[in-house]
């Protein structure tokens, strides 16, 4: 029996947990926090609770490197677009991040690691001053707990959905379990944390495409059935649901209206290079290394298992094209966009959004106990993102806004309480954002569109000012602004003139994802060109006070003593053979 | 791995499997014995029983492996 205050009335819910489930899951809350609470003793200074002391092996800082990114809606939203795309969704696992982890190991790490910073504006502050400092932060902290409160929404509709509970519960307990382990633990909590959601993510996912490709008949099996259900649904072209990159040379061949140019540039060397190179957020795991070695390895171990999550998260959205059917008429069951599968008609109807393709296939196969575990697993997703984000603000706000600007000879003790304080503050903003989300649906995707103006045109000013001594002060903050403002300025024109898509994103057929990796690209080319041309005419900072920050300036240690099997380097070049020889099995 | 202390994350993670695994696989031998009406898709394979044993094993193998006794031993040769 489910208790009443889990219950939101709904009587249509996806599936239906039994007692089993419900212990598992009550035992992840309380091991979750119990975890928090034995670690509270080992978070009194600011590099204990800031940076986890920086002693993170690369395993864990690996581990929780990925597991900060698996949180949201990766799991369910990633499972969804693959039901909706086909398999060019895995592009955003793999162009779309394994080039940037390496590059971010290999390249950027040394660094980040070198010049002791405790976060990416930190960085800038370093290279560019506190303009650029104050710009990056501000707009990252804001940027931050707006989306921690819109995925807790996204979240606890989710929850709803799937498996009838109140939304206003789901807020509550998740939110509530995060900022008493990140308060307790800070940094350390939420990376031990992280990696225990990573296992769990993984035991409570797996189970599905198993199962799935053994009922499927293989790969091959799986390719007839999808292109057997999409003709019968007239879909075109329905063979590019499975291909990769064969059908990329046009933007009229597959699914998602975009080309090659766009994933390759647009997402390969904007927005993932953006992102996990310079979004704080995942920056904040790998700087918790305990030496550079490390340091370039946890990307590596990152980029080795993320290359492995479409098996967990793409192949249940195909799986989902080819197998799922109406358990009462046996037709082919169709998925529909959430709006209308949420909306009043829809659920009178008993449609399925496309985010629900990963439930329904959790409960085709997954009896008591299993059900649990992948509940579990959506759960676990969901708080080590939202402990992600919540830590990322902490430390961002104490160090680069309240630090820098507000109180600059605040003590490391006033740090830790303020970091303590930051945490309950940064989730009590989250939940308000919630709910205020909650009265406005469309405002998710403004948000996610000026997260993203953000990260493209950061990634430019952070490289130009790793990679070339030139790069002055003026140049680095007016880049950014230019870019920032740029790409502002490319979404309000696409809103207010539908026309102006063919322009920003080069055809008119360019979905929503399609024209983010478009006016990522031109927003990132934008802040190099006025960097570059800002520096060029600006005086740049003599090279002693780039010692550290620089490259070329930067003496960079040799591993001179260290195997092959413990270097960075090797094991870089075996992901990437990896990285390859995927993109040509699935051509 | 420095872990903070002489519990190590791996520990928790074995504990954590352990737990979900003897559930799960508990739960598999009881619905063997007894099946339910409502069953899932490939019922016949039994997965939880599979899948809950291979947790239930892993997860005894990393709480045995990162015990606090052994981590605490493990310590004090080091120091």
């Amino acid at each position: 029996m489910i208790p009443a205050l889990l219950v939101s009335g709904s009587s249509s819910t996806l599936v239906h947990l039994s007692p089993v489930d419900l212990i598992i899951i009550v035992f992840y809350f309380v091991l979750v926090l119990a975890i928090g609470m034995y670690l509270k003793e080992q978070a009194n200074t600011g590099e204990d609770f800031f940076m986890a002391g920086r002693e993170m092996t690369a395993w864990v800082a690996g581990l929780a490197f990925l597991s900060a990114n698996l949180g949201s809606l990766e799991l369910m939203g990633w499972a969804g677009n693959a039901y909706k795309y086909g398999i060019l969704a895995a592009h955003w696992y793999w162009i779309g991040a394994i080039p940037a982890m390496l590059f971010l190991a290999l390249v950027m790490m040394p660094f980040y690691h070198i010049c002791k910073t405790h976060s990416v504006p930190g960085y800038l502050k370093l290279r560019y001053g506190q303009g650029a400092q104050a710009l990056s932060s501000i707009s990252f902290a804001f940027m931050t707990v707006l989306m921690s409160g819109i995925n807790m929404y996204a979240m606890a509709v989710v929850m709803r959905v799937v498996l009838g509970w109140n939304i206003h519960f789901s807020i509550l307990v998740s939110s509530i379990t995060v900022m008493i382990y990140v308060a307790l633990g800070g940094l350390r909590s939420a990376i031990f944390n992280e990696v225990l959601q990573f296992f769990l993510i993984w035991a409570g996912a797996l189970l599905i495409p198993v199962l799935g490709l053994m009922e499927a008949g293989g790969w091959n099996g799986l390719k007839a059935k999808i292109l057997q259900n999409l003709t019968e649904q007239h879909v075109t072209n329905p063979g590019a649901y499975t291909h990769a990159w064969s059908t990329l040379g046009s933007f009229t061949d597959n699914p998602m209206g975009i080309n090659w140019v766009g994933i390759v540039f647009g997402l390969g060397a904007v927005i993932s290079m953006g992102y996990w190179t310079t979004d704080f957020l995942v920056v904040q795991r790998v700087l918790a290394a305990k030496d550079l070695r490390s340091a370039k390895l946890a990307p590596i171990i990152g980029a080795a298992f993320k290359m492995m999550v479409p098996f967990i998260v793409i192949l249940p959205g195909l799986l989902g094209l080819a197998l799922l059917r109406d358990p009462h008429t046996g037709s082919l069951l169709r998925l529909v966009p959430a709006n209308l599968a949420w909306s009043e008609t829809g659920q009178a109807q008993g449609l399925h959004g496309y985010d629900e393709v990963l439930p329904l296939m959790l409960a085709r196969y997954c009896g008591p106990g299993l059900l649990g575990l992948g509940i579990t697993a959506l759960i676990a997703g969901f708080m080590s993102g939202m402990a992600g984000n919540v830590s990322a603000f902490t430390t961002v706000w104490t160090y680069d806004i309240y630090g820098a600007l507000i109180k600059k000879d605040a003590s490391d003790e006033s740090k830790v309480r303020m970091g303590r304080w930051c945490t309950v503050i940064g989730v009590g903003i989250s939940i308000v954002t919630a709910y205020f989300a909650m009265h406005a649906q469309s405002i998710m995707d403004y948000v996610q569109a000026l997260f993203s103006f953000f990260i493209a045109p950061l990634f430019g000013t952070v490289i130009l000012g790793m990679l070339w001594k030139r790069t002055t002060k003026a140049g680095g903050f007016w880049g950014l602004l230019a870019g920032t403002m740029s790409s502002v300025g490319m979404y309000v024109w696409v809103k207010v003139d539908p026309g102006a898509v063919r322009y920003v994103a080069l055809s008119m057929q360019a979905q929503d994802q399609a024209q983010n990796m478009f006016r990522a690209l031109w927003c990132c080319l934008i802040c190099v060109v006025v960097t570059v041309v800002v520096s060029l005419v600006t005086k740049p900072k003599p090279d002693s006070e780039l010692k550290d920050l620089v490259y070329g300036l930067t003496p960079i240690p040799k591993e001179e003593h260290v195997t092959i099997l413990h270097s960075p380097v090797f094991w870089g070049a075996v992901v990437a053979i990896a990285f390859v020889i995927l993109q040509i099995i699935f051509w | 791995m420095k872990s903070g202390g002489s519990l190590s994350i791996w520990f928790f993670i074995g504990v954590s499997l352990a737990v979900n695994g003897a559930v799960i696989f508990g739960t598999g031998i009881y619905e063997l014995v007894s099946p339910p009406a409502n069953q899932v898709v490939l019922y016949n394979l039994h997965a939880n029983i599979w899948w809950g044993g291979l947790l239930l094993i892993l997860g005894l193998f990393f709480s045995l492996r990162f015990s606090p006794a052994r981590e605490r031993a493990r310590m004090a040769g080091n120091s």
